[in-house]
């Protein structure tokens, strides 16, 4: 204890004539511009640039200078009704794989704090989905899916349920089923950050509550949910927005058909701009998106505050 | 802590359930990239393929320049890792050791930036990189993915950085040693595993990208993986099922090694960041 506080005496003493404990000083410009003017000149700026661009014509490839409309791309995407049915699309996909995704992957975080076998195949196999590419996701469903060669026919033959059917080009089938591949691919990094989480709750806490006979689900709501509240509505609200804002997997598995059932905002938008050029109609399209985003974003800020008191 | 025999059961049905529901589309992308097109082209698919064969990877090589293509990936991919880390790194570290507003800023945008529909910022991007030329090309790309790679290497960083103790750097200073000394010598070592890590990160991402790769490279050889793979899917969406599969499962493997390596050590940056920073 005494040593600690000499310690702590000499460095005050050694770095006094230095800038204040623990900081960088002057040297902090040049530390921090490499990384700074990237970003604001290769991100902070397009964004901005982005926005601008909603309030004009902009198109691809035309030698008219471009000019300034106003707000007729935004009154314009207010009458577009396909907008509209592609973001109705976008909600519906991005809540279809939040929620079980996080009602999946919270069970079986629970069931992996628990001390059971097989945790280290869990562990194993729960790498696969995360570190793959969306696109070989993609794939690797088309391939399960396919309605004559594919395994989840053949095994509903098996099994007796009918003869199958082709999941991914049928109206009604084709949403559920790219529903659940976004399920699967996304639940890893939810399960591993969930259990992160459950994992920094203390012990001490469970088995106080047990010796009080408690039970399993009064525990779960007493201790373990209030310890995992913030981390659980962080990463719900930051998968609604990836969700929200996905594109390589349903752009693999149905490129948004069939009669664009699968279309979502963001399949809408590339289409508007780089297959008709539709520049600032597709930027509008954006800023209409990254205004629903920021509720979920404020969700995601407040559930962070909450559970940064310890930082 | 104890519990009954049969709850013990319900919650190995429910781990052999899930893991099932992880194993099998892999299994199954196997299982199509090795058989012959013979079976492949059968009523009644099997798991395990009866003349298993490599055909499939041939074909794959021949119908698209898929080493061309992963050659474009890795160039792209260890092009933004480096950048990226080399130009994170110092930020991190101021972040980590001071709370500015700068650094608070920093963090905000990091958040912010998670949030972006990417069709908002690639369409300025589009412009500007065709007005440099730079568009169809794969060091413009490398370009675009160290500037989306350089918020989240800030984010695992800053973690990391953290970790090292202050103390370790005073004594460092009380030693007599100077400011870049004690960096090279005392805090760099310590970082480095994270360093790694991020680097290692950015590269899986990079690599396994579609979006910017798919608006901003046109000709057939300057395309990254991912695109390259799409085009073994036809117009019509009629996919030749083997060398698909074959390909898909080749572009895999390097994301799939690099992540085992160090997927302990991005859950607890990620986590770190995520509740805390």
């Amino acid at each position: 204890m005494s040593l600690a506080t000499e310690k702590r005496g000499t460095v005050r003493r050694a770095t006094a004539t230095g800038p204040p404990r623990g900081t960088v000083g002057h040297g902090a410009w040049f530390l921090v511009l490499p990384a700074l003017v990237p970003i604001l000149v290769l991100s902070v700026g397009p964004l901005l640039y982005g926005i601008l661009l909603a309030f004009t014509d902009a198109q691809s490839g035309r030698t008219a200078p471009t000019r300034w409309i106003g707000a007729l791309n935004f009154s314009d995407l207010l009458h577009d009704t396909l907008f509209w049915e592609s973001f109705r699309i976008g909600l519906v996909w991005a809540v279809g794989v939040t929620v079980p995704q996080f009602l999946l992957a919270l069970g079986l975080a629970l069931l992996l704090n628990e001390d059971l076998r097989l945790r280290w195949l869990a562990r194993a196999l729960a790498i696969i989905p995360w570190a793959m590419p969306e696109v070989v996701v993609g794939v690797m469903w088309r391939l399960v899916y396919n309605p004559d060669a594919g395994i989840l026919n053949e095994t509903l033959r098996d099994l007796g349920l009918g003869d199958g059917r082709d999941w991914l080009s049928g109206l009604a089938t084709t949403l559920p089923a790219v529903i659940v591949v976004g399920v699967w691919a996304g639940m890893p990094q939810t399960t591993v950050t969930l259990l992160a989480g459950l994992q920094n709750t203390p012990r001490e806490l469970h088995e106080a509550a047990e010796m009080d006979g408690a039970g399993a689900w009064r525990r779960f709501r007493t201790v373990t949910w209030p310890a995992l509240r913030p981390i659980a509505l962080a990463v719900t609200a930051l998968n609604f927005i990836w969700n929200f804002n996905s594109f390589a997997l349903v752009y693999v598995l149905t490129n948004g058909g069939p009669g664009g059932r699968t279309r979502l905002p963001m399949l809408f938008a590339y289409e508007e701009a780089f297959r008709y050029g539709q520049f600032g109609y597709a930027a509008a399209m954006g800023c209409v998106m990254v205004a629903v985003i920021s509720v979920f974003l404020a969700l995601f800020l407040v559930g962070r505050i909450r559970g940064g008191d310890d930082a | 802590m104890r519990t009954r025999p049969a709850a013990r059961a319900g919650q190995y049905t429910a781990l052999l359930a899930y893991l099932l529901f992880l194993a099998f589309p892999f299994l199954w992308l196997l299982s199509v990239a090795f058989k012959p097109p013979r079976e492949l082209g059968s009523l009644h698919p099997t798991w395990i393929p009866k003349h298993p064969t490599l055909v499939n990877f041939r074909q794959a090589f021949d119908e698209q320049p898929l080493l061309h293509a992963a050659g474009n990936s890795l160039l792209a991919a260890l092009g933004a890792a480096l950048i990226a880390v080399a130009l994170a790194t110092p930020m991190a570290y101021v972040m980590a050791r001071q709370r500015t507003r700068l650094a608070r800023a920093v963090s905000g945008w990091v958040v912010l930036s998670q949030a972006f529909p990417f069709v908002l910022v690639i369409i300025p991007l589009f412009l500007v990189l065709k007005n440099l030329r730079l568009i169809d090309s794969v060091p413009g790309l490398v370009m675009v993915y160290v500037v989306w790679a350089l918020p989240f290497a800030l984010w695992m960083l800053v973690g990391y950085v953290r970790a090292v103790p202050v103390e370790l750097e005073e004594a460092a200073a009380v030693d007599g040693a100077g400011r870049l000394r004690t960096l090279l010598s005392v805090t760099a070592p310590l970082l480095a595993p994270g360093i790694v890590a991020t680097a290692l990160f950015a590269f899986i991402t990079a690599w396994n990208e579609f979006f910017f790769a798919l608006v901003l490279l046109k000709t057939p050889e300057k395309q990254t993986l991912p695109v390259v793979l799409t085009h073994f899917i036809g117009a019509e969406g009629v996919a030749d099922l083997g060398p698909l599969a074959a390909a898909a499962f080749l572009a895999t493997l390097p994301s799939l090694v690099v992540f085992a390596l160090i997927q302990r050590r991005i859950t607890g940056g990620m986590l770190a960041g995520a509740v805390k920073s």
